[in-house]
């Protein structure tokens, strides 16, 4: 009893927003169910990246290509006209996803600091390239995933994935899995040493831990997971095209992790929800009229702005303003 | 050398060679560290001590020579091979984890010897060994009262036992203390020496030191190095009356 | 491929190789002396390119000059918004870790971006070269070459010695070479590093600009032209080494000839080529050709 009493304690966050998450359909309208699937997916898409940004250190500036490679092997392999299933789609999708991750790995992670960061981005890019000039995956037009995957076992379909709601579902269920998997994981022997990697590498090679092979399996992992939010993108719309590969969106997804927090799992989340949201404030009319039709200058200042003024995030932000306020009431030093 | 032979050295370092470009900075250096004794490094600065202990430690590789442990060639092994074999190593620059607990600054470098990277499921702590041997290594180190605290709230000294207690939690059998007592004022190198002491039964260190006083109550041995290269290795007895030792580095007012 | 054709792809490689050196020896000077990494240094480029274009009129009405006017202007300009942004802006990054300076900069494009579009539009533009500089001549009898890109390699080579000069034989060379190998050691001979950092970063800022108003009667004037330099820049610096002019200037040299030959050997796999380069590269020597510091 009172492991689960604990377990209540700490995911007590983690719990009530699911419970919110799996009650929102019935309250919210098509757009914003939309709207909250896209959001979740990003969310899936920011954990993948906080394994490697804060969990263990490297900052890389070509995630998206992942998440990129991913959506466009579910949509090459979707069969035309049939509904393919799920449960070898997922996992092909994943697999190629974590197979570059694998290659970009080993030969980024040769490199450090700065040179990581542009070597990163320049792999990215070089995917980019190929899904943009050559014929395999329809060039600059992008192709379409005509009839979406489904979950059957045995014969029976038990959740078809055109389905909105079930989509929604679906999704939903992915990302309380990524976040209760990489829980336990950043728990682990494993999740420490990457931590120990992050804080202080000189000192791990020195206890005797091998880093390269640590840093390349958390690699291969957030380009997997980047994997399976590239999947379920490419299944909610139907349709795919290169820019999803582009360093915008390696910065976006970047960006999400530091506007929630960097190192911690809730931060990943609250950052998705967060950007979109913001992205969706800077794009209403209502709010900035003509100004909305440039919204990327409204988001680069307000990129400046958080990274400047929080650079903890918004999880980060209590412990923030307490500081401050301690500081501030501090009597002055004799 | 003496027929009655001390114990086969534990750790053997023959003829270290160490080049960056032009510039020599170690020069076929030998020494030998034995089981239950401390052999100290000293020289002036630049003299390439600190590069010797890192050629030792495996982080700089070496250009001509040779390091074995137990016997085993060890030269081209990277650092965390060697660390893993038994060759631990503390820093000059305090060089621990400032955020995590100082028990955990331990308990990770414990680890490192059950690494169990494919175990993704059960949690660290439940580790028991890495448990037990942080807990030993900081016991030793005068620090058990301070497992909970952030490592980086640690005053200097402390935290110069915290880098001695995570390099005794990999089980180690060779230590390469660089400068230990850097920055310590007298209480707290009184402690260190005193914890020093302590480790010489059961493992071979090599001191790197400044402190003079320090040296020559604690070694067994003493390397003095200039410019690379060694002037005068011995009992400490015989190195303070080496007269090239006392013009080179003591000073012309000898002992 | 015939001989003639062999030789102005060759030209137009090192042509390209010598602009790509511009942008870049201003990039790998910031990263080596400052150690910021900074996105946003496409957007001088794209900046540079707009300016000739914005600048023609205007400086054709009201100071009755041409091109070189336009240029001279654009270069005043660029060194006062490099100063400025390095003591409004850049001066804040120093001590931020990577990921922050990153995401910074990240946004300056964005702002840049958007800025341009509001003053100026998004539309393609051409740009005028001097009338004297306009047509080919022939080089030998085997061919003719357009004169503009000739000039443009005769700039990039006079801006090379120029850099050679100073970083080589002057004081503030010294200090920079200095720098990139170890900044606190600079700052405690008493060198004023703050004076030091402006001015790289606008010189940085002044050879990208230059590179973008050169480029423009060539390549126009576009909108995603910043960001294609940008990565390509990285490119060469990650494969000449952080801080290494001379890095810059032979990866530059090296990813113009690969993207040249690339393109018109294997035009389907052009953009790919100087990424498997870099990857090549990089199994070698994982920190560059010429790693400083």
């Amino acid at each position: 009893m009172t492991r689960v009493q604990s377990l209540l304690r700490r995911a007590g966050p983690e719990i009530a927003v699911t419970l919110l998450l799996a009650a929102f359909p019935w309250f919210g309208g098509k757009f914003y169910v939309d709207l909250a699937t896209t959001i979740m997916i990003l969310a899936v898409f920011a954990l993948s990246l906080e394994v490697l940004v804060g969990a263990t250190g490297l900052v890389s500036f070509g995630h998206a290509a992942f998440f990129g490679v991913a959506a466009y092997a579910a949509t090459l392999l979707s069969p035309k006209a049939a509904a393919a299933s799920v449960l070898w789609l997922l996992p092909a999708s994943v697999l190629a996803a974590a197979a570059f991750a694998a290659v970009v790995g080993a030969l980024s992670l040769r490199t450090r600091g700065i040179y990581f960061i542009m070597v990163t981005l320049a792999f990215a890019q070089m995917a980019y390239y190929v899904f943009h000039d050559t014929k395999l995956g329809g060039g600059s037009d992008g192709i379409y995933l005509y009839v979406k995957p489904v979950l059957a076992i045995g014969g029976a379909t038990l959740v078809s994935l055109d389905q909105p709601l079930a989509f929604y579902y679906t999704t939903l269920a992915c990302l309380v899995a990524t976040f209760a998997f990489l829980a336990v994981v950043l728990r682990s022997r494993f999740g420490h040493a990457l931590a120990g990697i992050r804080a202080n590498e000189v000192r791990m090679r020195a206890a005797g831990y091998s880093t390269y092979p640590y840093k390349l399996a958390a690699f291969v992992l957030a380009g997997g997971l980047a994997g399976v939010a590239g999947f379920l993108y490419a299944v909610k719309d139907g349709f795919v095209n290169p820019e999803i590969l582009s360093w915008h969106q390696s910065g976006a997804v970047l960006l999400m992790i530091i506007l929630g927090g960097v190192g911690r799992l809730r931060g990943a989340v609250l950052g998705a929800f967060a950007f979109a949201l913001l992205k969706e404030l800077f794009q209403s009319e209502a709010i900035f009229g003509p100004l909305a039709r440039h919204w990327q200058l409204l988001l680069g200042f307000a990129i400046i702005g958080c990274v400047a003024l929080m650079p903890e995030g918004l999880i980060g932000l209590p412990a923030q303003l307490r500081r401050a306020r301690l500081r501030a009431g501090a009597p002055r030093a004799a | 050398m003496p027929p009655e032979r001390t114990p086969p050295a534990v750790l053997a370092v023959r003829d270290v060679t160490r080049r960056f470009g032009g510039l020599v900075a170690v020069d076929r250096v030998s020494l030998a560290l034995e089981r239950g004794a401390v052999h100290a490094v000293i020289g002036t600065n630049g003299a390439g001590k600190s590069t010797l202990v890192n050629v030792i430690a495996g982080e700089l590789a070496a250009t001509a020579g040779e390091v074995a442990l137990n016997g085993v060639d060890v030269t081209h092994w990277p650092q965390p091979r060697r660390a893993r074999a038994g060759i631990g190593r503390s820093y000059q620059r305090t060089t621990i984890f400032p955020r995590f607990s100082v028990y955990e600054n331990c308990r990770l470098c414990a680890q490192a010897r059950r690494q169990a990277p494919w175990n993704w499921w059960t949690k660290a702590e439940r580790d028991d060994a890495s448990a037990d041997l942080a807990r030993d290594a900081l016991a030793r180190a005068g620090l058990a009262a301070f497992g909970g605290h952030v490592a980086g709230v640690l005053s200097h000294g402390q935290k110069r036992q915290l880098e001695i207690a995570m390099c005794l939690a990999t089980s180690p059998e060779v230590l390469l203390l660089d400068e230990p007592l850097a920055g310590m004022g007298p209480e707290e190198s009184e402690r260190m020496l005193a914890l020093l002491e302590s480790l010489k039964p059961g493992h071979a260190v090599l001191l790197v030191e400044h402190d003079m006083d320090a040296v020559f109550r604690i070694a067994d041995r003493i390397t003095v190095m200039v410019n690379g290269g060694v002037i005068a290795s011995g009992a400490p007895a015989a190195v303070r009356a080496d007269p090239s030792v006392q013009s080179a580095y003591l000073g012309e007012a000898a002992a | 491929m015939d001989l003639p054709t062999f030789l102005v792809q060759c030209l137009n490689a090192v042509q390209y190789g010598l602009l790509l050196f511009l942008v870049a020896s201003g990039l790998t000077l910031i990263f080596g002396i400052m150690g910021v990494i900074n996105l946003a240094h496409g957007s001088f480029y794209m900046i540079g390119a707009y300016l000739a274009y914005a600048l023609a009129p205007f400086v054709a009405q009201h100071l009755g000059g041409g091109f070189f006017t336009a240029l001279f202007l654009g270069l005043v300009l660029a060194v006062a918004f490099g100063y400025a942004l390095e003591w409004g802006f850049v001066s804040y990054l120093y001590e931020r870790d990577h990921l922050q300076q990153v995401l910074m900069t990240y946004g300056l494009i964005l702002v840049f971006e958007e800025l341009r579009s509001l003053l100026l539009g998004d539309d393609v533009h051409g740009v005028q070269p001097p009338g004297w500089l306009t047509g080919s001549v022939p080089l030998g009898d085997l061919m003719t070459y357009p004169v503009y890109r000739l000039f443009m390699s005769g700039v990039c080579i006079a801006v090379a010695l120029a850099l050679y000069a100073v970083i080589a034989r002057t004081r503030i060379g010294m200090a920079i070479r200095a720098g990139a190998s170890n900044r606190e050691m600079v700052q405690s001979l008493g060198v004023d590093i703050r004076f030091l950092y402006r001015v790289v970063f606008a010189a940085g800022v002044a050879l990208a600009v230059l590179a973008g108003m050169i480029a423009a009667p060539v390549s126009s004037v576009y909108p995603g032209m910043g960001n294609q330099v940008l990565i390509i820049s990285f490119v060469v610096v990650v494969i000449g080494g952080i801080g290494s002019i001379r890095g810059a200037f032979l990866a530059s040299l090296l990813v113009g000839i690969v993207d040249t030959f690339g393109k018109v050997l294997f035009p389907q796999a052009a953009g790919v080529l100087v990424y498997v380069l870099m990857a090549a590269i990089l199994l070698w020597r994982p920190e560059g050709l010429f790693r400083q510091g």
